[in-house]
Protein backbone atom coordinates (compact mmCIF):
# COMPACT_ATOMS: atom_id res chain seq x y z
CA UNK A 1 0.00 0.00 0.00
CA UNK A 2 1.15 3.50 -0.74
CA UNK A 3 -0.19 7.00 -0.26
CA UNK A 4 -3.87 7.71 0.49
CA UNK A 5 -3.97 4.22 1.90
CA UNK A 6 -5.88 5.05 5.12
CA UNK A 7 -8.78 6.56 3.16
CA UNK A 8 -8.82 3.79 0.56
CA UNK A 9 -8.69 1.05 3.20
CA UNK A 10 -11.56 2.72 5.05
CA UNK A 11 -13.69 2.83 1.86
CA UNK A 12 -12.81 -0.79 1.03
CA UNK A 13 -13.80 -1.80 4.57
CA UNK A 14 -17.08 0.10 4.31
CA UNK A 15 -17.76 -1.32 0.84
CA UNK A 16 -17.25 -4.92 1.89
CA UNK A 17 -19.35 -4.38 5.02
CA UNK A 18 -22.05 -2.96 2.72
CA UNK A 19 -21.76 -6.06 0.50
CA UNK A 20 -21.88 -8.65 3.24
CA UNK A 21 -23.78 -7.29 6.30
CA UNK A 22 -27.23 -7.75 4.67
CA UNK A 23 -26.40 -11.31 3.65
CA UNK A 24 -24.93 -12.19 7.07
CA UNK A 25 -27.94 -10.65 8.80
CA UNK A 26 -30.24 -12.78 6.64
CA UNK A 27 -28.24 -15.90 7.54
CA UNK A 28 -28.38 -15.11 11.27
CA UNK A 29 -32.14 -14.50 11.15
CA UNK A 30 -32.73 -17.81 9.40
CA UNK A 31 -31.94 -19.40 12.78
CA UNK A 32 -34.54 -17.24 14.51
CA UNK A 33 -37.12 -19.13 16.57
CA UNK A 34 -39.65 -16.32 16.31
CA UNK A 35 -42.32 -16.32 13.63
CA UNK A 36 -41.72 -12.58 13.22
CA UNK A 37 -38.90 -12.55 10.74
CA UNK A 38 -37.12 -9.45 12.03
CA UNK A 39 -37.51 -9.80 15.84
CA UNK A 40 -35.03 -12.14 17.51
CA UNK A 41 -36.69 -14.88 19.58
CA UNK A 42 -33.91 -17.37 20.32
CA UNK A 43 -31.95 -19.91 18.26
CA UNK A 44 -33.74 -22.58 16.29
CA UNK A 45 -33.28 -24.67 13.18
CA UNK A 46 -36.99 -25.35 12.77
CA UNK A 47 -37.31 -23.33 9.54
CA UNK A 48 -34.79 -25.63 7.90
CA UNK A 49 -36.86 -28.58 9.04
CA UNK A 50 -39.99 -26.96 7.62
CA UNK A 51 -38.14 -26.33 4.37
CA UNK A 52 -37.02 -29.97 4.03
CA UNK A 53 -40.58 -31.22 4.42
CA UNK A 54 -41.90 -28.67 1.89
CA UNK A 55 -42.44 -30.56 -1.34
CA UNK A 56 -43.13 -27.37 -3.30
CA UNK A 57 -39.56 -26.14 -2.87
CA UNK A 58 -38.01 -29.45 -3.95
CA UNK A 59 -40.32 -29.54 -6.98
CA UNK A 60 -39.43 -25.98 -7.98
CA UNK A 61 -35.71 -26.63 -7.53
CA UNK A 62 -35.91 -29.73 -9.74
CA UNK A 63 -37.75 -27.79 -12.45
CA UNK A 64 -35.24 -24.91 -12.29
CA UNK A 65 -32.31 -27.33 -12.58
CA UNK A 66 -33.89 -29.07 -15.60
CA UNK A 67 -34.57 -25.80 -17.39
CA UNK A 68 -31.11 -24.45 -16.53
CA UNK A 69 -29.34 -27.63 -17.73
CA UNK A 70 -31.19 -27.78 -21.05
CA UNK A 71 -31.14 -24.05 -21.77
CA UNK A 72 -27.50 -23.48 -20.79
CA UNK A 73 -26.35 -26.42 -22.92
CA UNK A 74 -28.28 -25.26 -26.00
CA UNK A 75 -27.21 -21.67 -25.33
CA UNK A 76 -23.57 -22.75 -25.11
CA UNK A 77 -23.70 -24.62 -28.43
CA UNK A 78 -25.36 -21.78 -30.32
CA UNK A 79 -23.53 -19.05 -28.43
CA UNK A 80 -20.18 -20.66 -29.27
CA UNK A 81 -21.18 -20.91 -32.94
CA UNK A 82 -22.10 -17.22 -32.94
CA UNK A 83 -18.86 -16.30 -31.14
CA UNK A 84 -16.74 -18.22 -33.66
CA UNK A 85 -18.71 -16.64 -36.50
CA UNK A 86 -18.19 -13.09 -35.27
CA UNK A 87 -14.50 -13.63 -34.51
CA UNK A 88 -13.52 -15.51 -37.70
CA UNK A 89 -15.95 -14.74 -40.50
CA UNK A 90 -15.29 -11.10 -41.14
CA UNK A 91 -17.41 -10.85 -44.27
CA UNK A 92 -20.77 -12.41 -44.91
CA UNK A 93 -24.11 -10.99 -45.88
CA UNK A 94 -26.01 -9.68 -42.86
CA UNK A 95 -23.03 -9.53 -40.52
CA UNK A 96 -23.99 -6.09 -39.20
CA UNK A 97 -27.51 -7.26 -38.36
CA UNK A 98 -26.06 -10.40 -36.76
CA UNK A 99 -23.68 -8.53 -34.48
CA UNK A 100 -26.54 -6.21 -33.54
CA UNK A 101 -28.75 -9.21 -32.71
CA UNK A 102 -26.00 -10.56 -30.47
CA UNK A 103 -25.49 -7.34 -28.50
CA UNK A 104 -29.08 -6.09 -28.26
CA UNK A 105 -30.37 -8.75 -25.82
CA UNK A 106 -27.54 -7.82 -23.42
CA UNK A 107 -28.83 -4.28 -22.99
CA UNK A 108 -32.55 -4.81 -23.59
CA UNK A 109 -34.48 -4.25 -20.34
CA UNK A 110 -35.84 -7.58 -19.03
CA UNK A 111 -39.42 -6.28 -18.96
CA UNK A 112 -39.36 -5.57 -22.70
CA UNK A 113 -37.76 -8.93 -23.57
CA UNK A 114 -40.33 -10.63 -21.36
CA UNK A 115 -43.35 -8.84 -22.82
CA UNK A 116 -42.27 -9.28 -26.42
CA UNK A 117 -41.70 -13.01 -25.91
CA UNK A 118 -45.06 -13.34 -24.15
CA UNK A 119 -46.92 -11.59 -26.98
CA UNK A 120 -44.97 -13.71 -29.48
CA UNK A 121 -45.88 -16.96 -27.72
CA UNK A 122 -49.55 -15.97 -27.36
CA UNK A 123 -49.78 -15.17 -31.08
CA UNK A 124 -47.86 -18.37 -31.94
CA UNK A 125 -50.34 -20.43 -29.92
CA UNK A 126 -53.23 -18.66 -31.62
CA UNK A 127 -52.08 -18.76 -35.25
CA UNK A 128 -49.49 -21.57 -35.47
CA UNK A 129 -50.60 -23.80 -32.63
CA UNK A 130 -47.11 -24.35 -31.23
CA UNK A 131 -46.14 -24.05 -28.40
CA UNK A 132 -49.77 -24.79 -27.53
CA UNK A 133 -49.51 -23.46 -23.98
CA UNK A 134 -46.98 -21.56 -21.95
CA UNK A 135 -44.85 -23.56 -19.54
CA UNK A 136 -41.67 -25.62 -19.62
CA UNK A 137 -41.10 -25.22 -23.38
CA UNK A 138 -41.65 -21.47 -23.58
CA UNK A 139 -39.51 -20.77 -20.49
CA UNK A 140 -36.70 -22.91 -21.89
CA UNK A 141 -36.88 -21.20 -25.29
CA UNK A 142 -36.74 -17.79 -23.58
CA UNK A 143 -33.79 -18.80 -21.39
CA UNK A 144 -31.82 -20.13 -24.36
CA UNK A 145 -32.37 -16.83 -26.16
CA UNK A 146 -31.20 -14.45 -23.45
CA UNK A 147 -28.32 -16.58 -22.17
CA UNK A 148 -26.72 -17.51 -25.53
CA UNK A 149 -25.55 -13.95 -26.15
CA UNK A 150 -23.51 -14.03 -22.92
CA UNK A 151 -21.74 -17.15 -24.15
CA UNK A 152 -21.14 -15.44 -27.50
CA UNK A 153 -19.53 -12.42 -25.83
CA UNK A 154 -17.16 -14.59 -23.77
CA UNK A 155 -16.21 -16.93 -26.65
CA UNK A 156 -15.78 -14.06 -29.10
CA UNK A 157 -13.38 -12.14 -26.87
CA UNK A 158 -11.37 -15.33 -26.19
CA UNK A 159 -11.16 -16.03 -29.95
CA UNK A 160 -10.02 -12.48 -30.67
CA UNK A 161 -7.23 -12.66 -28.09
CA UNK A 162 -6.15 -16.19 -29.14
CA UNK A 163 -3.12 -16.61 -31.37
CA UNK A 164 -4.25 -17.18 -34.98
CA UNK A 165 -0.79 -18.46 -35.90
CA UNK A 166 -1.42 -21.86 -34.30
CA UNK A 167 -4.49 -22.42 -36.49
CA UNK A 168 -2.61 -21.32 -39.59
CA UNK A 169 0.33 -23.56 -38.70
CA UNK A 170 -2.01 -26.53 -38.35
CA UNK A 171 -3.53 -25.79 -41.77
CA UNK A 172 -0.09 -25.41 -43.35
CA UNK A 173 0.81 -28.79 -41.92
CA UNK A 174 -2.14 -30.25 -43.81
CA UNK A 175 -4.86 -30.48 -41.19
CA UNK A 176 -8.37 -30.41 -42.58
CA UNK A 177 -10.64 -27.58 -41.34
CA UNK A 178 -12.67 -29.82 -39.04
CA UNK A 179 -9.40 -31.17 -37.61
CA UNK A 180 -8.18 -27.63 -36.97
CA UNK A 181 -11.47 -26.89 -35.27
CA UNK A 182 -11.39 -30.06 -33.15
CA UNK A 183 -7.69 -30.20 -32.28
CA UNK A 184 -6.68 -26.54 -32.15
CA UNK A 185 -9.49 -23.99 -31.95
CA UNK A 186 -11.89 -25.78 -29.59
CA UNK A 187 -9.20 -26.73 -27.02
CA UNK A 188 -7.93 -23.14 -27.06
CA UNK A 189 -11.37 -21.66 -26.40
CA UNK A 190 -12.59 -24.46 -24.10
CA UNK A 191 -12.10 -22.43 -20.88
CA UNK A 192 -14.25 -19.69 -22.41
CA UNK A 193 -16.90 -22.24 -23.42
CA UNK A 194 -16.92 -23.62 -19.88
CA UNK A 195 -17.26 -20.21 -18.25
CA UNK A 196 -19.96 -19.33 -20.79
CA UNK A 197 -21.87 -22.46 -19.84
CA UNK A 198 -21.54 -21.66 -16.13
CA UNK A 199 -22.75 -18.11 -16.69
CA UNK A 200 -25.69 -19.29 -18.81
CA UNK A 201 -26.58 -21.86 -16.15
CA UNK A 202 -26.42 -19.26 -13.37
CA UNK A 203 -28.53 -16.64 -15.11
CA UNK A 204 -31.10 -19.26 -16.04
CA UNK A 205 -31.29 -20.41 -12.40
CA UNK A 206 -31.60 -16.78 -11.33
CA UNK A 207 -34.05 -15.25 -13.80
CA UNK A 208 -37.31 -13.84 -12.47
CA UNK A 209 -38.65 -11.21 -14.84
CA UNK A 210 -38.51 -12.98 -18.21
CA UNK A 211 -39.67 -16.22 -16.59
CA UNK A 212 -42.75 -14.58 -14.99
CA UNK A 213 -43.83 -13.40 -18.43
CA UNK A 214 -43.16 -16.63 -20.33
CA UNK A 215 -44.29 -19.21 -17.78
CA UNK A 216 -47.75 -20.68 -17.48
CA UNK A 217 -49.85 -22.29 -14.77
CA UNK A 218 -48.11 -25.23 -13.08
CA UNK A 219 -44.62 -24.27 -14.19
CA UNK A 220 -43.08 -22.71 -11.08
CA UNK A 221 -39.31 -22.36 -11.07
CA UNK A 222 -37.46 -21.72 -7.82
CA UNK A 223 -37.03 -17.96 -8.41
CA UNK A 224 -40.74 -17.68 -9.32
CA UNK A 225 -41.69 -19.50 -6.11
CA UNK A 226 -39.44 -17.20 -4.05
CA UNK A 227 -40.73 -14.14 -5.94
CA UNK A 228 -44.37 -14.99 -5.20
CA UNK A 229 -43.57 -15.37 -1.47
CA UNK A 230 -41.20 -12.42 -1.16
CA UNK A 231 -43.81 -10.04 -2.61
CA UNK A 232 -45.83 -10.69 0.55
CA UNK A 233 -42.94 -9.77 2.88
CA UNK A 234 -40.04 -11.20 4.87
CA UNK A 235 -40.60 -14.66 6.33
CA UNK A 236 -38.23 -16.92 8.30
CA UNK A 237 -38.58 -19.90 5.95
CA UNK A 238 -37.46 -17.77 2.98
CA UNK A 239 -34.50 -16.68 5.13
CA UNK A 240 -33.61 -20.35 5.55
CA UNK A 241 -34.03 -21.11 1.84
CA UNK A 242 -32.01 -18.02 0.91
CA UNK A 243 -29.24 -19.06 3.31
CA UNK A 244 -29.03 -22.52 1.73
CA UNK A 245 -28.88 -21.02 -1.78
CA UNK A 246 -26.33 -18.34 -0.91
CA UNK A 247 -24.08 -20.81 0.95
CA UNK A 248 -24.25 -23.41 -1.87
CA UNK A 249 -23.38 -20.85 -4.53
CA UNK A 250 -20.76 -19.21 -2.31
CA UNK A 251 -18.95 -22.49 -1.61
CA UNK A 252 -18.96 -23.41 -5.33
CA UNK A 253 -17.64 -20.00 -6.43
CA UNK A 254 -14.97 -19.85 -3.71
CA UNK A 255 -13.94 -23.43 -4.48
CA UNK A 256 -13.62 -22.63 -8.18
CA UNK A 257 -11.73 -19.43 -7.36
CA UNK A 258 -9.25 -21.21 -5.10
CA UNK A 259 -8.71 -23.94 -7.71
CA UNK A 260 -8.07 -21.35 -10.42
CA UNK A 261 -5.72 -19.42 -8.14
CA UNK A 262 -3.76 -22.62 -7.40
CA UNK A 263 -3.55 -23.46 -11.10
CA UNK A 264 -2.23 -19.97 -11.82
CA UNK A 265 0.41 -20.26 -9.09
CA UNK A 266 1.43 -23.67 -10.43
CA UNK A 267 1.74 -22.33 -13.99
CA UNK A 268 3.77 -19.39 -12.73
CA UNK A 269 6.14 -21.76 -10.89
CA UNK A 270 6.50 -24.04 -13.92
CA UNK A 271 7.28 -21.05 -16.10
CA UNK A 272 9.94 -19.85 -13.69
CA UNK A 273 11.48 -23.33 -13.52
CA UNK A 274 11.51 -23.53 -17.30
CA UNK A 275 13.33 -20.20 -17.52
CA UNK A 276 15.85 -21.32 -14.95
CA UNK A 277 16.47 -24.57 -16.81
CA UNK A 278 17.20 -22.62 -19.97
CA UNK A 279 19.71 -20.29 -18.37
CA UNK B 1 -8.32 -18.09 -44.53
CA UNK B 2 -10.14 -20.45 -42.18
CA UNK B 3 -13.35 -18.87 -43.37
CA UNK B 4 -12.68 -19.92 -46.97
CA UNK B 5 -11.84 -23.48 -45.96
CA UNK B 6 -15.01 -23.70 -43.94
CA UNK B 7 -17.04 -22.24 -46.73
CA UNK B 8 -16.03 -24.89 -49.18
CA UNK B 9 -17.18 -27.55 -46.75
CA UNK B 10 -20.53 -25.80 -46.26
CA UNK B 11 -19.99 -25.78 -42.50
CA UNK B 12 -20.14 -22.06 -42.22
CA UNK B 13 -23.78 -22.10 -43.26
CA UNK B 14 -24.71 -24.13 -40.21
CA UNK B 15 -22.37 -22.33 -37.80
CA UNK B 16 -23.64 -18.92 -38.90
CA UNK B 17 -27.19 -19.92 -39.71
CA UNK B 18 -28.37 -21.67 -36.57
CA UNK B 19 -27.73 -18.87 -34.05
CA UNK B 20 -28.73 -16.29 -36.67
CA UNK B 21 -32.13 -17.86 -37.34
CA UNK B 22 -32.68 -18.47 -33.64
CA UNK B 23 -32.12 -14.83 -32.74
CA UNK B 24 -34.26 -13.68 -35.66
CA UNK B 25 -37.18 -15.84 -34.50
CA UNK B 26 -36.94 -15.43 -30.73
CA UNK B 27 -35.52 -11.95 -30.43
CA UNK B 28 -36.04 -9.78 -33.51
CA UNK B 29 -39.53 -10.92 -34.54
CA UNK B 30 -41.01 -10.64 -30.99
CA UNK B 31 -39.53 -7.18 -30.74
CA UNK B 32 -40.90 -6.14 -34.14
CA UNK B 33 -44.32 -7.40 -33.02
CA UNK B 34 -44.11 -5.11 -29.97
CA UNK B 35 -43.05 -2.20 -32.17
CA UNK B 36 -46.03 -2.82 -34.46
CA UNK B 37 -48.32 -3.37 -31.47
CA UNK B 38 -47.57 0.14 -30.24
CA UNK B 39 -49.56 1.44 -33.25
CA UNK B 40 -52.48 -0.97 -32.80
CA UNK B 41 -55.88 -0.27 -31.26
CA UNK B 42 -57.04 -1.83 -28.02
CA UNK B 43 -60.12 -3.99 -28.51
CA UNK B 44 -62.23 -6.18 -26.20
CA UNK B 45 -61.35 -9.26 -28.29
CA UNK B 46 -58.82 -12.01 -27.58
CA UNK B 47 -55.97 -11.23 -28.24
CA UNK B 48 -56.92 -7.69 -27.15
CA UNK B 49 -55.76 -5.64 -30.12
CA UNK B 50 -56.82 -4.81 -33.64
CA UNK B 51 -55.21 -3.59 -36.84
CA UNK B 52 -57.10 -2.07 -39.76
CA UNK B 53 -60.71 -3.01 -40.50
CA UNK B 54 -62.92 -0.76 -38.39
CA UNK B 55 -59.81 0.32 -36.44
CA UNK B 56 -57.35 2.93 -37.75
CA UNK B 57 -54.37 1.37 -39.52
CA UNK B 58 -51.98 3.46 -37.45
CA UNK B 59 -53.23 4.44 -34.02
CA UNK B 60 -51.10 7.00 -32.21
CA UNK B 61 -53.22 7.11 -29.04
CA UNK B 62 -50.55 5.27 -27.05
CA UNK B 63 -47.84 7.74 -27.94
CA UNK B 64 -49.99 10.81 -27.38
CA UNK B 65 -51.02 9.51 -23.96
CA UNK B 66 -47.34 9.33 -23.04
CA UNK B 67 -47.27 13.12 -23.14
CA UNK B 68 -50.75 13.92 -21.89
CA UNK B 69 -51.17 11.46 -19.02
CA UNK B 70 -49.05 12.57 -16.05
CA UNK B 71 -48.64 8.94 -14.90
CA UNK B 72 -46.24 8.13 -17.75
CA UNK B 73 -44.22 11.31 -17.60
CA UNK B 74 -43.82 10.91 -13.84
CA UNK B 75 -42.80 7.28 -14.24
CA UNK B 76 -40.14 8.20 -16.81
CA UNK B 77 -38.80 10.98 -14.59
CA UNK B 78 -38.76 8.72 -11.52
CA UNK B 79 -36.95 5.94 -13.42
CA UNK B 80 -34.30 8.18 -14.94
CA UNK B 81 -33.76 10.05 -11.65
CA UNK B 82 -33.46 6.86 -9.57
CA UNK B 83 -31.09 5.31 -12.11
CA UNK B 84 -28.97 8.47 -12.30
CA UNK B 85 -28.69 8.84 -8.52
CA UNK B 86 -27.83 5.14 -8.19
CA UNK B 87 -25.16 5.54 -10.90
CA UNK B 88 -23.57 8.54 -9.15
CA UNK B 89 -23.58 6.81 -5.76
CA UNK B 90 -22.11 3.63 -7.30
CA UNK B 91 -19.35 5.77 -8.77
CA UNK B 92 -18.73 7.57 -5.47
CA UNK B 93 -18.38 4.27 -3.61
CA UNK B 94 -17.03 2.11 -6.43
CA UNK B 95 -14.22 4.38 -7.61
CA UNK B 96 -12.29 4.49 -4.31
CA UNK B 97 -12.94 0.76 -3.87
CA UNK B 98 -11.53 -0.03 -7.33
CA UNK B 99 -8.57 2.26 -6.70
CA UNK B 100 -8.02 0.66 -3.30
CA UNK B 101 -8.06 -2.80 -4.93
CA UNK B 102 -5.22 -1.81 -7.28
CA UNK B 103 -3.10 -0.80 -4.27
CA UNK B 104 -3.55 -4.04 -2.33
CA UNK B 105 -0.80 -6.65 -2.64
CA UNK B 106 -1.38 -9.49 -5.15
CA UNK B 107 -2.41 -12.30 -2.81
CA UNK B 108 -5.03 -10.25 -1.00
CA UNK B 109 -6.20 -8.64 -4.21
CA UNK B 110 -7.40 -11.93 -5.72
CA UNK B 111 -9.35 -12.72 -2.55
CA UNK B 112 -10.96 -9.26 -2.45
CA UNK B 113 -11.79 -9.40 -6.17
CA UNK B 114 -13.49 -12.73 -5.60
CA UNK B 115 -15.49 -11.11 -2.78
CA UNK B 116 -16.61 -8.40 -5.24
CA UNK B 117 -17.68 -10.99 -7.83
CA UNK B 118 -19.28 -13.41 -5.35
CA UNK B 119 -22.54 -11.45 -4.84
CA UNK B 120 -22.89 -11.31 -8.64
CA UNK B 121 -23.17 -15.12 -8.77
CA UNK B 122 -25.67 -15.37 -5.93
CA UNK B 123 -29.31 -14.75 -6.67
CA UNK B 124 -30.24 -11.17 -7.56
CA UNK B 125 -33.68 -11.66 -6.03
CA UNK B 126 -32.20 -12.81 -2.72
CA UNK B 127 -29.88 -9.82 -2.53
CA UNK B 128 -32.91 -7.53 -2.84
CA UNK B 129 -34.69 -9.68 -0.27
CA UNK B 130 -31.79 -9.34 2.21
CA UNK B 131 -32.38 -5.58 2.27
CA UNK B 132 -36.11 -6.05 2.85
CA UNK B 133 -35.13 -7.74 6.11
CA UNK B 134 -32.81 -4.88 7.06
CA UNK B 135 -35.13 -1.99 6.21
CA UNK B 136 -38.31 -3.24 7.88
CA UNK B 137 -39.50 -1.10 10.80
CA UNK B 138 -38.71 -3.79 13.41
CA UNK B 139 -35.23 -4.73 12.24
CA UNK B 140 -32.00 -4.10 14.17
CA UNK B 141 -30.68 -2.01 11.29
CA UNK B 142 -33.71 0.27 11.30
CA UNK B 143 -33.47 0.60 15.14
CA UNK B 144 -29.82 1.56 14.81
CA UNK B 145 -30.54 4.19 12.17
CA UNK B 146 -33.56 5.48 14.10
CA UNK B 147 -31.44 5.98 17.21
CA UNK B 148 -28.83 7.85 15.20
CA UNK B 149 -31.57 9.99 13.64
CA UNK B 150 -33.22 10.80 16.99
CA UNK B 151 -29.83 11.74 18.44
CA UNK B 152 -29.02 14.04 15.53
CA UNK B 153 -32.30 15.92 15.00
CA UNK B 154 -34.36 18.10 17.41
CA UNK B 155 -36.78 16.31 19.71
CA UNK B 156 -39.84 17.34 17.71
CA UNK B 157 -38.62 15.26 14.72
CA UNK B 158 -37.98 12.12 16.74
CA UNK B 159 -39.41 8.94 15.18
CA UNK B 160 -40.23 5.45 16.46
CA UNK B 161 -38.82 3.95 13.30
CA UNK B 162 -37.60 5.34 9.99
CA UNK B 163 -39.95 4.77 7.02
CA UNK B 164 -37.20 3.24 4.87
CA UNK B 165 -39.26 0.68 2.95
CA UNK B 166 -41.48 1.56 -0.02
CA UNK B 167 -39.65 4.74 -0.94
CA UNK B 168 -37.37 5.94 -3.73
CA UNK B 169 -34.62 5.98 -1.11
CA UNK B 170 -35.03 2.22 -0.69
CA UNK B 171 -35.02 1.70 -4.47
CA UNK B 172 -31.79 3.67 -4.93
CA UNK B 173 -30.10 2.00 -1.94
CA UNK B 174 -30.88 -1.51 -3.22
CA UNK B 175 -29.87 -0.54 -6.78
CA UNK B 176 -26.50 0.66 -5.49
CA UNK B 177 -26.16 -2.59 -3.56
CA UNK B 178 -27.00 -4.89 -6.47
CA UNK B 179 -25.22 -2.97 -9.26
CA UNK B 180 -22.03 -1.92 -7.41
CA UNK B 181 -19.97 -4.86 -8.82
CA UNK B 182 -20.82 -3.65 -12.36
CA UNK B 183 -19.16 -0.34 -11.48
CA UNK B 184 -16.16 -1.73 -9.61
CA UNK B 185 -15.08 -4.38 -12.15
CA UNK B 186 -14.67 -2.20 -15.30
CA UNK B 187 -13.10 0.56 -13.20
CA UNK B 188 -10.67 -1.90 -11.66
CA UNK B 189 -9.78 -3.34 -15.07
CA UNK B 190 -9.10 0.20 -16.29
CA UNK B 191 -7.18 1.46 -13.24
CA UNK B 192 -5.06 -1.67 -13.04
CA UNK B 193 -3.60 -1.03 -16.51
CA UNK B 194 -2.56 2.57 -15.82
CA UNK B 195 1.13 3.32 -15.93
CA UNK B 196 2.33 3.95 -12.39
CA UNK B 197 5.47 5.75 -13.54
CA UNK B 198 3.28 8.68 -14.61
CA UNK B 199 2.08 9.06 -11.02
CA UNK B 200 5.62 8.82 -9.77
CA UNK B 201 6.87 11.39 -12.27
CA UNK B 202 4.15 13.82 -11.16
CA UNK B 203 5.02 13.21 -7.52
CA UNK B 204 8.72 13.76 -8.22
CA UNK B 205 7.85 17.04 -9.92
CA UNK B 206 6.18 18.13 -6.69
CA UNK B 207 2.47 17.42 -7.22
CA UNK B 208 0.45 16.70 -4.12
CA UNK B 209 -1.31 13.32 -3.97
CA UNK B 210 -4.74 14.82 -4.68
CA UNK B 211 -3.41 16.81 -7.63
CA UNK B 212 -1.84 13.61 -9.01
CA UNK B 213 -5.19 11.90 -8.72
CA UNK B 214 -7.07 14.79 -10.34
CA UNK B 215 -4.61 15.44 -13.20
CA UNK B 216 -3.21 11.96 -13.93
CA UNK B 217 -5.38 9.11 -12.65
CA UNK B 218 -8.88 10.55 -13.13
CA UNK B 219 -8.58 11.61 -16.82
CA UNK B 220 -7.06 8.25 -17.73
CA UNK B 221 -9.84 6.34 -16.01
CA UNK B 222 -12.65 8.08 -17.94
CA UNK B 223 -13.36 5.03 -20.18
CA UNK B 224 -13.76 2.89 -17.04
CA UNK B 225 -16.08 5.47 -15.47
CA UNK B 226 -18.27 5.56 -18.56
CA UNK B 227 -18.37 1.78 -18.97
CA UNK B 228 -19.25 1.29 -15.30
CA UNK B 229 -21.75 4.15 -15.31
CA UNK B 230 -23.68 2.80 -18.31
CA UNK B 231 -23.59 -0.77 -16.94
CA UNK B 232 -25.37 0.59 -13.85
CA UNK B 233 -27.66 3.15 -15.52
CA UNK B 234 -29.08 1.04 -18.36
CA UNK B 235 -30.38 -1.92 -16.32
CA UNK B 236 -31.36 0.32 -13.38
CA UNK B 237 -33.64 2.49 -15.54
CA UNK B 238 -35.64 -0.53 -16.73
CA UNK B 239 -35.59 -2.31 -13.37
CA UNK B 240 -38.75 -4.20 -12.35
CA UNK B 241 -37.84 -6.41 -9.38
CA UNK B 242 -36.42 -3.73 -7.07
CA UNK B 243 -39.24 -1.17 -7.37
CA UNK B 244 -41.86 -3.93 -7.02
CA UNK B 245 -40.35 -5.20 -3.78
CA UNK B 246 -39.07 -2.08 -2.00
CA UNK B 247 -40.44 0.80 -4.10
CA UNK B 248 -43.22 3.29 -3.54
CA UNK B 249 -46.32 1.98 -5.33
CA UNK B 250 -47.71 5.51 -5.72
CA UNK B 251 -44.75 6.64 -7.87
CA UNK B 252 -43.97 3.56 -9.97
CA UNK B 253 -40.94 3.20 -12.20
CA UNK B 254 -41.32 2.60 -15.91
CA UNK B 255 -40.74 -1.18 -15.76
CA UNK B 256 -43.63 -1.48 -13.33
CA UNK B 257 -45.86 0.65 -15.57
CA UNK B 258 -45.16 -1.56 -18.60
CA UNK B 259 -45.88 -4.73 -16.66
CA UNK B 260 -49.09 -3.34 -15.04
CA UNK B 261 -50.34 -1.91 -18.33
CA UNK B 262 -49.89 -5.33 -19.89
CA UNK B 263 -51.01 -7.68 -17.13
CA UNK B 264 -53.57 -5.72 -15.06
CA UNK B 265 -55.00 -3.28 -17.59
CA UNK B 266 -54.63 -5.74 -20.52
CA UNK B 267 -53.76 -2.78 -22.71
CA UNK B 268 -51.17 -4.33 -25.02
CA UNK B 269 -50.85 -1.34 -27.39
CA UNK B 270 -50.23 1.07 -24.48
CA UNK B 271 -47.70 -1.27 -22.82
CA UNK B 272 -45.94 -1.53 -26.19
CA UNK B 273 -45.85 2.26 -26.65
CA UNK B 274 -44.27 2.70 -23.20
CA UNK B 275 -41.75 -0.06 -23.98
CA UNK B 276 -40.75 1.54 -27.29
CA UNK B 277 -40.43 4.95 -25.59
CA UNK B 278 -38.17 3.45 -22.90
CA UNK B 279 -35.97 1.91 -25.58
CA UNK B 280 -35.73 5.23 -27.44
CA UNK B 281 -34.64 6.90 -24.19
CA UNK B 282 -32.03 4.18 -23.70
CA UNK B 283 -30.53 4.57 -27.19
CA UNK B 284 -28.39 7.54 -26.11
CA UNK B 285 -26.71 5.81 -23.14
CA UNK B 286 -26.32 2.60 -25.19
CA UNK B 287 -24.55 4.42 -28.00
CA UNK B 288 -22.19 6.17 -25.56
CA UNK B 289 -21.42 2.78 -24.03
CA UNK B 290 -20.82 0.91 -27.29
CA UNK B 291 -18.72 3.81 -28.65
CA UNK B 292 -16.35 3.62 -25.67
CA UNK B 293 -16.40 -0.19 -25.64
CA UNK B 294 -15.45 -0.33 -29.33
CA UNK B 295 -12.63 2.14 -28.74
CA UNK B 296 -11.35 0.16 -25.75
CA UNK B 297 -11.47 -3.06 -27.80
CA UNK B 298 -9.66 -1.61 -30.79
CA UNK B 299 -6.98 -0.24 -28.45
CA UNK B 300 -6.61 -3.66 -26.85
CA UNK B 301 -6.28 -5.57 -30.09
CA UNK B 302 -3.95 -2.87 -31.45
CA UNK B 303 -1.29 -3.49 -28.80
Amino acid sequence: MRRNSAFLIAVLGFGFAFFYVPILSMIVYSFNASRLATVWGGFSTKWYGALMSNGQVAEALKLSLEIALISSTCATIMGTMAGITLARFTKFRGRTLFSGLVTAPLIMPDVITGISLLIFFILMAQYVGWPAQRGFTTVTLAHITFSMVYVTTIVQSRMLSADRAIEEAAMDLGARPWQVMRDVTLPVISPAILSGWLLAFTISMDDVVITTFTTGPGTTTLPILIWSKVKLGVTPDINALATLIVLTVGICVIGAGVAMNRAEIRRERDRRMAYRANE
Amino acid sequence: MLARWFHRRGWSDLVIGLPYVWLLIFFLIPFLIVAAMSFATRTPTAPPFGFGGENPAINLTGYSRLFTDALYLRAFVTSLANAAVAMVLCLALGYPMALGLTRVERGWRNILLMLVILPFWTSFLLRVYAWMGLMGSNSWFNHLLTQAWNWLVPQAWALRSLPLMHSNFAVVLVMVYTYLPFMILPLYANLERLDETLDEAAMDLGSRPFAVFRDITLPQSLPGIIAGGMLVFIPAAGELVIPTLVGDASSPMIGRVISDEFASARDWPMASSVAVALLILMVGPMMIYSHFEARAQSRESGT
